[in-house]
């Protein structure tokens, strides 16, 4: 055995090794959403699940909101199932509300699923033909968008959340602040996120 | 049940391949035979354990027996049996399950063939392989388990990728991608196990030879599916696009290329060893690198979030094999003296030579632009991506080049040539490159890279063809007969020569195919009202109305469209786009007609929703595409021909090469 060459050969393996394990520490998947810091977009989708009646996301303004797409068929759903309705109920008192959003599935198996992860303390809605699942550009489920005050997109969210990752997201957008008291009807929607951007910069 | 059974084979196979790896190199090390018998026992074992555990996934997903992670995954009742069935690779888990499978079916054969002939290097290579097998028992044991458990057992799944089960070239091009690919474990352990057990001569490169050629035909035959498949499914007219996935599998491909010719020169010449194990290194090392480059599931699933450690676990692995293999290299290096020498600039060896730095350097090319993405984000922090343009100007001409040495390296004898022969022979290639340089210029056709592609092509094709037709009429003459029968007793005589210019030819076609379809296609967009056409080329296509069906697991809305030629009815096509239930997007299937000189392809951009009374259609024309997948098949019918067995005695070569190795 050569040994000198072994440690040469030791020191040029080194930094291809160091050049895959900084790549491991990027995400590939992080991919520059249009939606952050801009108005999410409206919709009225029918209550399936826990309520009744229909939603429409700008009755909501004034509120934070956690929208939350997930599916039957989706394992992943099933991780974070449980950090959202732990946050839902904790958060409550803050007004912050919760939807979720049943992504290419039927009312009914969604309903079992529900039932299956042992209920959910917030409404689900049903998205038929996914009109609102393309507003949102969604890149699959789950995936979850948190709207502040002022129907601003704080942040996207893909894949499964942990409860800390959760919690952390929405006390950020609780901090924003309701730049405009709300008003009703979808129109004063477009006027107001105009003001906001244009004060933030 | 099945969970079980499958849990159990994974986690015995990952035992019995660490227990067959240690007593393997005990049994060589102390001589005990009884140990090294135990290890062979292991890996015929593993086999049989590996093929219990794919077919209980086989079981699970066609029985939709949700309760397994897997078949949670990329299950779903709706999906046809077909596609059900093949979703076996069609996302992470699964495809490390069947990779599994096929590593363990190649150690075990290769172990078969070989029996305890080799010796101590045999069992150090056998060591080899289980120990690979080791790193993927344990994937299949920790982060990419398909085994795992899901309760409450969901009602239904998803269903695969709506990209891979759109079409039946699904079912074709990952099985050979991983016979080709996991194959290029066989050399490699060949290689390690002449390392170890220090028997530096040729031996390893006889034994591994076969293995060489069969994975790397396999691996051929992938790539053309998969070039085939992204032109039949994604819609854009285009088989090769410098994607990471792709180029992942084509650099293990460049180097087993480098390899197969340079381990003629060692065989002949007594040249190059260190190279050529090398090489073998590399290959793996690629496909590895390929595989971790691409962790995220064999193509990024829309629904596929598992994070996971495996990026960890490959990592790991890289390191290792990298820093163990280039170690034991490089300390036996200067053990490994070469005893040839090149003769003479003009001889087959020199080629040979020319060809693999051209390979090398292609591959370098190719790797560079795959890393560099990653290079820039760690040097500069900022995400930048170097795209088909840079890949197309650095490679294009590398594999001009390279068509060029496809039509003289046959011409030319080893050691050194005869100038008077070597005019001979090079006659009617030039003529030809000459005809078709002229030909083409006349036609109109001014691409520099194009043009030359052509002219290489023509002489290389010519070339290769001389080469049979001088064969067969040299035997004629020497043993009489009709010209059918001296044909078959000349690629019979030496099957690896004419099968390896059969595989020449090949490849020429699916170059002229490549360089014909991106020289002269031609592309149309038009909205259609029904009834309305549009011309192109020699083709009119008509709008004929809007057509929808339910198939179990999609919708499928298309535009029936009559094909004109030349004003003749030839028929309809139906591009179409198909809805699946879990994706927003549709997917769209292109219609394609294909005929030798050219191919028609539409692609259904839109349509009216409300009454289907216009449709947007992409209309593209393409000379020569089906010359592509005919060259891929041809590269692979040569390539095994010239390894298939055969019962005879081995042609005189075997014994002329061993008097060369003792110079």
């Amino acid at each position: 055995m050569n040994w000198k060459r072994v440690a040469m050969s030791f020191l040029f393996s080194l930094p291809v090794i160091g050049l895959l394990a900084f790549g491991l520490t990027r995400d590939p998947r992080t991919i520059d959403s249009p939606l952050p810091g801009r108005p999410a977009p409206d919709f009225t989708l029918p209550i399936f699940e826990n309520g009744e009646g229909t939603v429409s996301l700008s009755e909501l303004r004034g509120q934070v909101v956690v929208l939350n797409f997930f599916a039957s068929w989706c394992l992943e759903c099933r991780y974070e199932h449980a950090a959202l309705a732990m946050a839902s109920s904790m958060y409550r008192p803050q007004g912050v509300q919760f939807f979720a959003v049943l992504y290419n599935d039927t009312p009914e198996k969604g309903r079992r699923w529900i039932e299956q992860m042992g209920g959910q303390p917030y409404p689900a809605l049903y998205d038929e033909g996914s009109r609102t699942a393309i507003d949102y550009g969604l890149y699959g489920v789950p995936e979850t968008f948190i709207i502040d005050r002022n129907g601003l997109v704080v942040q996207k969210k893909i894949g499964p959340w942990s409860f800390d990752e959760l919690t952390a997201a929405i006390d950020k957008a609780l901090a924003i602040e309701a730049v405009d008291a709300p008003t009703d009807g979808p129109e004063a929607v477009k006027p107001t996120a105009a003001a906001v951007q244009g004060g933030a910069e | 049940m099945l969970r079980l059974i499958g849990s159990f084979t994974v986690w015995a196979s990952l035992a019995l391949a660490v227990y067959g790896l240690i007593a393997g190199i005990v049994g060589v090390r102390t001589r005990n035979a009884a140990l090294s018998r135990s290890a062979r026992a292991a890996s015929y074992t593993i086999f049989g354990l590996m093929t219990v555990s794919n077919l209980a996934m086989i079981a699970a997903l066609v029985s939709h027996d949700f309760s397994v992670d897997y078949v949670a995954r990329v299950g779903s009742r709706s999906t046809p049996l077909f596609f059900t069935v093949i979703s076996l690779w069609s996302a992470l888990e699964g495809s490390i399950l069947f990779w599994g499978w096929v590593l363990a079916g190649y150690t075990a054969a290769a172990l078969y063939f070989t029996k305890d002939r080799l010796g101590p290097m045999g069992a150090y290579a056998n060591a080899t392989m289980l120990g690979i097998g080791a790193f993927f028992y344990l994937l299949l044991v920790r982060p990419a388990n398909p085994w795992g458990l899901v309760s409450p057992a969901p009602l239904d799944g998803p269903g695969p990728n709506p990209l891979l089960q759109n079409h039946p070239l699904m079912a074709v091009h990952p099985p050979f991608l991983y016979l080709g690919y996991v194959g290029m474990s066989v050399p490699f352990s060949f290689a390690i196990g002449a390392l170890l057990s220090g028997r530096l001569d040729d031996a390893w490169v006889r034994a591994s030879r076969k293995w060489t050629v069969f994975a790397w035909a396999m691996l051929s035959l992938a790539i053309m599916a998969g070039m085939w498949w992204s032109y039949e499914v994604l819609g854009w007219g285009g088989y090769w696009a410098w994607d990471p996935v792709e180029n992942a599998s084509f650099m293990p491909w460049l180097t087993a290329t480098a390899f197969l010719h340079s381990v003629m020169v060692q065989e002949r010449r007594d040249m190059l060893q260190v190279w050529n194990l090398s090489l073998v290194i590399s290959t793996f090392l690629l496909t590895i690198l390929g595989t971790f480059l691409t962790r995220s599931g064999v193509i990024s699933s829309v629904h596929a979030f598992t994070e996971g450690t495996i990026g960890l676990y490959f990592l790991s692995f890289i390191a290792f094999v990298l820093i163990f293999s280039l170690a034991l290299l490089a300390g036996r290096s200067s053990e490994l003296r070469k005893h040839g020498h090149l003769d003479s600039m003009l001889s087959r060896e020199t080629v040979f030579l020319v060809n693999n730095l051209l390979l090398t350097a292609f591959t370098f090319t190719v790797l560079l632009g795959t890393l560099f993405p990653l290079v820039a984000e760690a040097v500069r922090g900022v995400k930048v991506t170097v795209g088909a343009p840079f890949f197309n100007r650095m490679t294009v001409p590398i594999m001009v080049a390279l068509l060029f040495l496809m039509g003289v390296g046959p011409m030319l004898p080893w050691r050194v040539a005869n100038v008077e022969e070597l005019k001979r022979k090079l006659l009617v290639p030039t003529l030809a490159m000459i005809v078709t340089l002229g030909t083409a210029v006349v036609l109109g056709m001014r691409d520099f890279w194009g043009l030359l592609a052509f002219a290489f092509a023509a002489f290389a094709l010519s070339g290769n063809i001389q080469e049979y037709v001088r064969g067969t009429a040299a035997r004629r003459r020497a043993q009489g007969g009709g010209w059918l029968r001296a044909f078959g007793g000349l690629i019979n005589a030496n099957p690896r020569r004419y099968g390896g210019y059969f595989a020449h030819i090949g490849l020429i076609l699916a170059a002229i195919g490549i360089t014909a379809s991106t020289v002269f296609r031609v592309e149309r967009q038009a909205t259609l009202q029904v009834g309305e056409s549009v011309t192109i080329g020699e083709y009119t296509v008509r709008f004929d109305g809007m057509r929808g069906q339910q198939e179990p697991q999609r919708f499928v809305v298309g535009a029936n469209m009559t094909v004109f030629v030349d004003g003749r009815d030839v028929g309809t096509l139906f591009p179409r786009l198909n809805f699946y239930r879990m994706s927003a997007e549709p997917i769209a299937t292109p219609a394609v007609r294909t005929r030798p000189d050219n191919d028609l392809y539409l692609t259904l951009l839109a349509f009216n929703e409300q009454d289907g009374s216009t449709a947007t259609l992409s209309v593209i024309v393409e000379p020569l595409v089906g010359w592509i997948w005919v060259g891929g098949v041809m590269v692979t019918i040569g390539a095994l021909f010239g390894i298939w067995p055969r019962r005879r005695a081995p042609a005189p070569v075997v014994s002329r090469k061993r008097t060369a190795g003792v110079a």
